[in-house]
């Protein structure tokens, strides 16, 4: 045990699995990075933002395969790959690039399972980045995750720390179906205490990290992080906080999610992707229908504006939502100073 | 003029699959007419030597990925006719459990990676099987099955520089039959498939998609180069459909003669029956008795799939995933 | 002078905490102390709790300040009595403080002896071996599920008197994940491996629970090593046991399971805290523990029963015995302390459960001190 980053958890993980089995391998552009250069450094990157960085040397190029720029040809190889015995994980650089190689993923490795009658398995992981907040504007910032979680045949896993992040990615890597794995590119420098040994974390049951009486909170991804420090903040004011992280969209841990509303019955959403047709849709819609006799007040939704993420700084801090919105949507709905719970 | 120094059972085995494939889709074509076979279905009649050719030299350890024109591929690799009528039919008994359809006919223990419903979807598919195969050491070799539609997709593009830069042991066949649902390829392919495969570095080979020993010598070849660690390539099949882009297309962007010569005179079976009884390779009657078993055969197929039960309710929900 | 000097260190609350925070002192230097007089309160993120001096004596020197964040083991004060000179109280503070100091998150300056890896017959083994005077070492056996940390109240007040060591048991903690057959006679040739392997010809054992079905299996294995005996609601003499506590400490993932099953190791069920609940699920989510908790469970507590029952070899045994056993026990019925031979001293603890060691630190740390002093 030590406090490792969210970058090193996830390279551990990729590390210690592909020691494990000969089947993993990684494939993405520049994954390693330099293959052919003048230099003839054949790992001058280790991915873009240094997640893979290693791992070249550690297990060489038959195990960590660069690709040229062409997100479609490699992720339908992964898919290809997966089916056929081996394990990969594939790096999508941004999620955004997703445009380039949907197909693949939403016609063919999503599919394969149920179109062949159950007698296919797709064992892979795209991993991929997410999240605004480096100025990275439209086309590199997104938060897709909804987009996936849309598609049956998909798990969608969204960690929201290291420790989460090396549980979360092991188990995406040993599970039997595509899985695609949210990294978000402000959080690799997150550092928290994270166990050396292999461990993985299910799927489908969520992470109470903080439990109040008043209100819940529900956070996907970095949304966690700011959430539980509105929770710290409300806590001090007499509002207790439950903060709910699903950890993955799909399977997603409704029962959970519903017992907690039925406790607290004040519900307040925080998503970073877009508001419409989003995950703060698809869990108010959950709430409301199963939960709506729990509701003391509105469920509230703390979302970006719908829009493109843009680039100029101003405007992006407006654009993600952050911890004192938060506190204001919970403020907005917590029951009178006498009826608190805490 | 390839010769016929094949073995015999080889060519046993694949007059048997063209004919099978051959009845298949005939059959099909006036079941679908019937109303009975729901959905969309698209036929491999007049292309059976492509399919068949290249198949016959692979093996179950061998991985194909195929197109929405998949009943050949999956008949020429094996994959049992009985199960894959059923699931044309939409029965639980279908290959797929009647979750697939025409479309999505595949089976892996077969090493078919499945028809496929999105045109160009089969080539970074193979990428990934070839890997497989490369990384597994099994000595297997991938090939992608794809039109001249397919041809422009930028998937396959990508693929084909894919392949090579990874020097993988795949084979990329272009079943050209001149036409991508109701456009020419004349009209939507610039330059030429030779030219592609140059441009990607990867070995070119063509071959009359008509007859079943010009294609299974040359992508014999291919397949053998792929195999012995020398890289992908990719085989030209010149050919022609015989019914329309899908049943019910009345095909009114192509002249009836030219369909009407094309079965008259480049008919695989026939030049396969012709070439082998002359040379005393087998009889006229040895091959009559195959057309009557195949004939039995789609007929049993046919009965079964009507009589076999439809999926129910619980099958809607399961096999979305391995576990959930 | 050292026998007669406490310290006070940063206690443990819960399984999971590692490090608290000395919120404040609720005694001043020169204060006289009883047993149970309540010194400090020490907050962790998720618990504030009084903390009872585990001693008699006279507050001697403050070593950490109001606000500062520790880590669990870490010297927070001295106990001793008045006539002790400062120059002791000043020596035997050096000597606490002279193993590794390690600067933790807050800047605050915490020493800790860090557990080590050993190799135990090609496992990896952790240990923690805290050097104490010359005397008969004591070895901590923990129970089922549990690990050295459980012995954080009581493995350092057992150092200032002789070389105190804890280890996880195969399976446990920061040990191997494989158990052969997981039976006591297993694990008790680890234990002894422990001794071998720091070079120990002799010893005191300490064992809870499964920890004491081990420490009677060592002690019958090698009886010319086992100085004595202290069992805390060991395994072994009898046939029940709580087997949901069992099935749920093998099987449950899910937060909610864990918790409920854990609430019956305390007479009071407030002591599961979250933290200790999110370190149990932590710890059976790492690879192997799983299969490692169902074959120990398998070969001692088959089908909701014990098996493997060591009441015969311990009335045989010939060195002294005592057993300890908490009142309240919901896990291991302290029924089955009965009708012991005389010789062996039987001890049943009001409001304790199934961890008196945790719940009764005091108490417990009383009789283990006198009971390894005597022999």
């Amino acid at each position: 045990m030590s406090k490792k980053s969210y970058r090193q958890a996830i390279n551990e993980a990729l590390r210690q699995e592909m020691r494990r089995d000969p089947r993993v391998v990684l494939i993405g552009e520049d994954v390693a990075g330099g293959r052919g250069g003048s230099a003839g450094n054949n790992e001058s990157w280790g991915g873009v933002l240094g997640v893979t960085k290693g791992l070249y040397t550690e297990f060489g190029p038959d195990r960590v395969l660069d690709t040229p720029i062409s997100e479609a040809s490699y992720i339908g190889a992964a898919a290809g790959a997966a089916a056929t015995g081996l394990r990969p994980v594939a790096e999508l650089m941004f999620v955004d690039f997703i445009g380039s190689c949907l197909d693949q993923v939403m016609n063919q490795m999503a599919k394969f399972r149920y179109m062949f009658g159950g007698k296919a398995r797709t064992p892979l992981v795209i991993r991929t980045m997410y999240g605004a907040g480096f100025s990275a504007a439209a086309q590199h910032s997104q938060a897709l995750y909804p987009l996936f979680t849309h598609i049956p045949g998909l798990k969608v896993v969204v960690p929201s720390s290291p420790y989460e992040a090396k549980g979360l990615l092991i188990e995406a890597i040993r599970d039997d179906d595509p899985v695609i794995f949210f990294e978000n590119k402000v959080m690799y420098d997150d550092e928290e205490e994270v166990p050396d040994e292999m461990y993985s974390i299910p799927f489908g049951e969520a992470n109470l990290t903080r439990e109040g009486g008043d209100v819940t909170l529900i956070a996907i991804g970095r949304m966690v992080k700011l959430a539980n420090e509105a929770a710290d903040r409300l806590k001090a004011e007499g509002i207790g906080c439950t903060v709910i992280d699903p950890r993955t969209t799909s399977p997603l841990d409704t029962a959970t999610i519903l017992e907690c509303v039925a406790e607290t019955g004040r519900v307040v959403i925080v998503d970073e992707s877009s508001p419409r047709c989003g995950m703060a849709a698809d869990l108010s819609a959950l709430i409301a229908e199963e939960a709506f006799a729990d509701l003391k007040a509105p469920i509230r939704r703390v979302m970006p504006p719908h829009t493109p993420v843009p680039f100029a700084s101003t405007l992006e801090s407006l654009y993600v939502p952050d911890v004192n919105r938060i506190i204001s949507a919970v403020r907005s709905v917590a029951p009178q100073t006498a009826e608190r719970v805490a | 003029m390839s010769t016929l120094q094949i073995n015999r059972d080889v060519m046993a085995r694949s007059y048997r699959a063209m004919r099978t494939i051959r009845d298949f889709e005939e059959r099909l074509h006036i079941e679908f007419a019937t109303g009975e076979i729901p959905g969309f279905v698209h036929l491999y009649c007049g292309e059976e030597a492509s399919g068949v050719g290249v198949c016959a030299n692979l093996t179950d350890n061998d991985t194909i990925a195929s197109t929405h024109r998949g009943h050949g591929h999956c008949i020429a690799k094996g994959v049992d006719v009985g199960a894959m009528m059923a699931e044309i039919y939409g029965r639980k008994s279908g290959i797929c459990g009647g979750k697939g359809g025409s479309m999505h006919i595949a089976d892996l223990s077969r090493g078919m990676l499945g028809a496929n419903g999105i045109v160009g979807g089969g080539p970074p598919l193979i990428c990934g099987a070839a890997l497989s195969h490369k990384l597994l050491k099994d000595g297997g070799v991938a090939v992608a099955f794809y039109g001249d539609g397919a041809s422009n997709e930028g998937t396959t593009l990508e693929s084909l520089n894919l392949a090579s830069v990874w020097h993988l042991p795949a084979v990329f066949v272009v079943e050209d039959n001149g036409y991508g649902e109701a456009t020419a390829a004349s009209y939507a392919v610039a330059g030429t498939q030779k030219a592609r495969a140059a441009g990607f570095g990867m070995e070119y080979f063509e071959c009359d998609g008509t007859d079943f020993f010009d294609v299974y010598e040359v992508a014999g070849k291919a397949i053998e180069r792929a195999r012995r660690g020398e890289g992908p390539s990719m085989v030209h099949v010149h050919l022609s459909r015989w019914y329309g882009h899908f049943e019910g297309d009345s095909m009114s962007y192509r002249k009836s003669e030219d369909v009407a010569a094309e079965r008259r005179d480049r008919d695989c079976l026939v030049k396969f029956r012709n070439r082998t009884t002359e040379a005393g390779l087998f009889t006229a009657d040895e091959l009559d008795s195959v057309d009557q078993a195949v004939r039995d055969e789609i007929e049993l197929s046919v009965r079964n799939a009507k009589a076999a039960p439809m999926p129910e309710a619980p099958d809607l929900l399961s096999d979305v995933y391995v576990s959930y | 002078m050292a026998d007669t000097i406490t310290p006070i260190v940063m206690p443990k609350f819960g399984l999971a905490m590692t490090e608290g925070k000395l919120a404040f002192w609720s005694v001043d230097d020169g204060d006289t102390l009883k047993v149970g007089d309540e010194i400090a309160d020490i907050e962790t993120s998720k618990i504030t709790n009084a903390y009872e001096s585990p001693v008699d004596g006279v507050l001697r020197r403050k070593v950490a300040a109001a606000g500062d964040t520790l880590r669990v083991g870490a010297l927070i004060g001295v106990v001793a009595p008045a006539d002790v000179s400062d120059a002791d109280i000043d020596s035997f503070i050096e000597t606490f403080q002279s193993t590794a100091v390690v600067e933790d998150d807050e800047g605050a300056v915490a020493t800790v002896t860090e557990p080590t890896q050993i190799d135990i017959g090609g496992q990896s083994i952790r240990v923690l071996d805290l050097h104490g005077p010359d005397g008969v070492p004591v070895l901590l056996i923990h129970g089922f599920g549990g690990d050295l940390n459980g012995w954080l109240f009581t493995q350092p007040p057992l150092a200032v008197e002789r070389r105190a060591i804890s280890f996880d048991l195969p399976g446990h903690g920061g040990s191997d994940k494989t158990v052969e057959d997981g039976s006591k006679e297993a694990l008790a040739k680890v234990a002894l491996g422990v001794l071998d392997a720091l070079g120990v010809d002799k010893a005191h054992l300490v064992g809870h629970s499964l920890g004491g079905g081990v420490a009677i299996a060592a002690a019958a294995a090698a009886p010319e090593r086992v100085a004595s005996l202290s069992l805390i609601a060991p395994a072994g003499l009898g046939s029940e046991i709580n087997g949901d506590f069992i099935t749920t400490m093998a099987e449950a993932t899910r937060t909610r399971d864990i918790e409920a099953g854990l609430r019956p190791l305390f007479a009071d069920p407030g002591l599961v805290s979250r933290d200790m609940v999110q370190d149990m699920q932590r710890f059976k989510r790492i690879d192997g523990v799983t299969a490692a908790l169902r074959a120990i469970a398998a070969a001692n507590f088959p089908d909701g029963h014990q098996a493997d029952l060591t009441r015969s070899r311990l009335e045989e045994l010939s060195a002294p015995v005592q057993i300890i056993w908490g009142e309240a026990d919901a896990v291991v019925p302290v029924a089955q302390s009965a009708d012991l031979p005389d010789r062996i001293a039987v001890h049943v603890l009001a409001g304790a459960g199934h961890m008196p060691q945790m719940e009764q630190t005091a108490a417990v740390n009383k009789l283990l001190i006198a009971f390894l002093a005597a022999h």
